[in-house]
């Protein structure tokens, strides 16, 4: 399936889930499994528990793709848990999270957002958007939050890039993975002597994980909490600057935009391969029988543009829309322990930006952005803009 | 209206706080949501059903009474 719009996602799924919501189809690494595309379906898919979070990611050459079960989740890496291993850890990360205190955070967060675009507005444009301000924001947030050295991004960015690309084979994959873990496992090991004030420490302080489960901990945070805002950032700034009426009306009204960022977060739904969940028996799924075992893709990006759900047109961009829940972050047990943290950084970052450029605008034509059409996080590789 | 929440069920993920800050809140060591008011008044009923609507791990019960 092939995008036609850098906003919109391919048309085979709308066509889909008008007319066959529930779909076997071959994934990427050949072999057999579900799409579902549905609203309701998606959410239903996400919170029942025969539907186990232990999946087999897309890798080419992956030797174990057959119909063995998933493999075990690496230590730490609570994402492709069931309870209650999983709730061991969400649990003792939701306190550090919690609306509140990521309200706390706001004013950090401001702080980055201004720093940059102070750096920024002293080059003259064009500039890369992605790497002057949507990836640097992010990342100095979340390493700043765990208690991970900035300057070490280089490595850790390669690193989380290198996981997030379809086409990584599986050894670049599982080295990729093994650096991260390696990295952030000398780090624990650094704090458990020398604590600082971070989740990383805090996490040591507890005494409830062993080396490995807090490089797995800490990787996933590291890895989940710097590309995904990064590209809601730069995907959404341009998506904003090729609906111009959205953007004024933002500009206009201020208050709009936590509403606005809802709408991005649907609308763009980076997430854009969809969930996948392991059956953990044999399933009747409206009808149709999903054997133990199988792959089922619960499809984000479909379901966001379920008219059957969503009041309005949900194939418009409308920042004045009210916000219905969404899937965007995901649904069920698994649903994004960031999403406070990523509203809080969406919200300075837009607003920062679009208020201290107020000329910004794309510096090459539209279709000349490159797009991540391969990372399972969409996103524009680049984006040339200017002011 | 009343609210029923399962706090076994809870994942953190604070839905319900955004929803309605009124009725809700969470704990600040683990997340996990508190009931500040469960019997809230008839306006906020449509703050806590989009709550319960939003709440990804179905812990927030509204029973009608
Ligand atoms: C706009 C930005 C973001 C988007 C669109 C996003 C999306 C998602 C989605 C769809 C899931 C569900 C995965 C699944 O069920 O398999 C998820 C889980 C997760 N996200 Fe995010 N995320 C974002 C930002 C963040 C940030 C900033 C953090 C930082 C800590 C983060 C940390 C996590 C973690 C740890 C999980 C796993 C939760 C669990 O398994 O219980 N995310 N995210
Ligand atoms: S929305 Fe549900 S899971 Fe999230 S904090 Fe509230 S009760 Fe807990």
């Amino acid at each position: 399936m092939v995008r036609t719009c850098p906003f919109d996602p391919p048309e085979e799924y709308r066509t889909l889930r008008e007319q066959e919501p529930i779909t076997p189809v071959t994934l990427p690494e050949g072999t057999a499994g579900w799409l579902v595309t549905r609203y309701e379906d998606v959410r239903k898919i996400l919170t029942d528990p025969r539907f186990s979070a232990k999946r087999r990611f897309a890798r080419t050459g992956d030797p174990t793709a057959d119909d063995a079960p998933a493999p075990p989740p690496p230590p730490g890496s609570f994402i492709v848990m069931d309870p209650p291993e999983h709730t061991r850890f969400r649990r003792l990360l939701t306190g550090q999270f919690t609306v509140r205190r990521m309200k706390q955070l706001t004013p950090a967060v401001e702080q980055i957002v201004t720093e940059q675009l102070d750096a920024m507005a002293e080059a003259e444009g064009p500039v890369d958007l992605v790497q002057a301000f949507a990836l640097p924001v992010p990342s100095l947030v979340i390493c700043e939050l765990l208690g991970v050295p900035y300057a070490d991004r280089e490595e850790f960015q390669w690193n989380s890039a290198t996981l997030l690309r379809l086409d990584a084979s599986f050894e670049e994959a599982q080295a990729a993975q093994q650096a991260l873990h390696g990295y952030i496992r000398r780090l624990a090991i650094a704090k458990r002597a020398n604590p600082t004030d971070d989740i990383l420490s805090d996490l040591v302080r507890t005494g409830e994980l062993t080396d490995d489960e807090l490089a797995g901990v800490g990787a996933l945070l590291l890895l989940a909490g710097h590309e995904t805002t990064a590209n809601m950032i730069a995907l959404g700034t341009m998506c904003l600057l090729r609906n111009p009426d959205q953007l004024a009306a933002l500009r206009a009204d201020p208050a709009l935009m936590g509403g606005a960022v809802e709408q991005l977060l649907r609308y763009l739904t980076i997430v854009q391969f969809g969930l996948r969940r392991t059956a953990l028996e044999d399933v009747d799924l409206n009808g149709h029988k999903i054997k133990a075992g199988s792959t089922v893709v619960a499809s984000l990006t479909a379901g966001n543009r379920d008219a059957a759900h969503f009041t309005g047109d949900p194939e418009q961009l409308d920042v004045h829309r009210p916000y219905g829940p969404h899937l965007a972050f995901g649904h069920g047990i698994h649903q994004c322990l960031g999403q406070q943290l990523a509203r809080v950084e969406m919200k300075a970052a837009l607003s920062a930006l679009l208020d201290r450029f107020p000329t910004l605008r794309l510096a090459v034509p539209v279709e000349q952005v490159p797009m991540r059409d391969n990372m399972l996080v969409y996103g524009v590789r680049e984006l040339p803009v200017t002011w | 209206m009343k609210i029923v929440i399962d706090q076994d069920r809870c994942v953190g993920a604070g839905q319900c706080v955004l929803a309605a800050a009124d009725v809700f809140d969470q704990r600040d060591e683990d997340g996990v949501v508190v009931l500040l008011d469960a019997l809230p008044p008839q306006e906020s009923q449509s703050q806590v059903e989009e709550a319960a609507a939003r709440c990804p791990a179905l812990a927030i019960e509204v029973v009608a009474e």
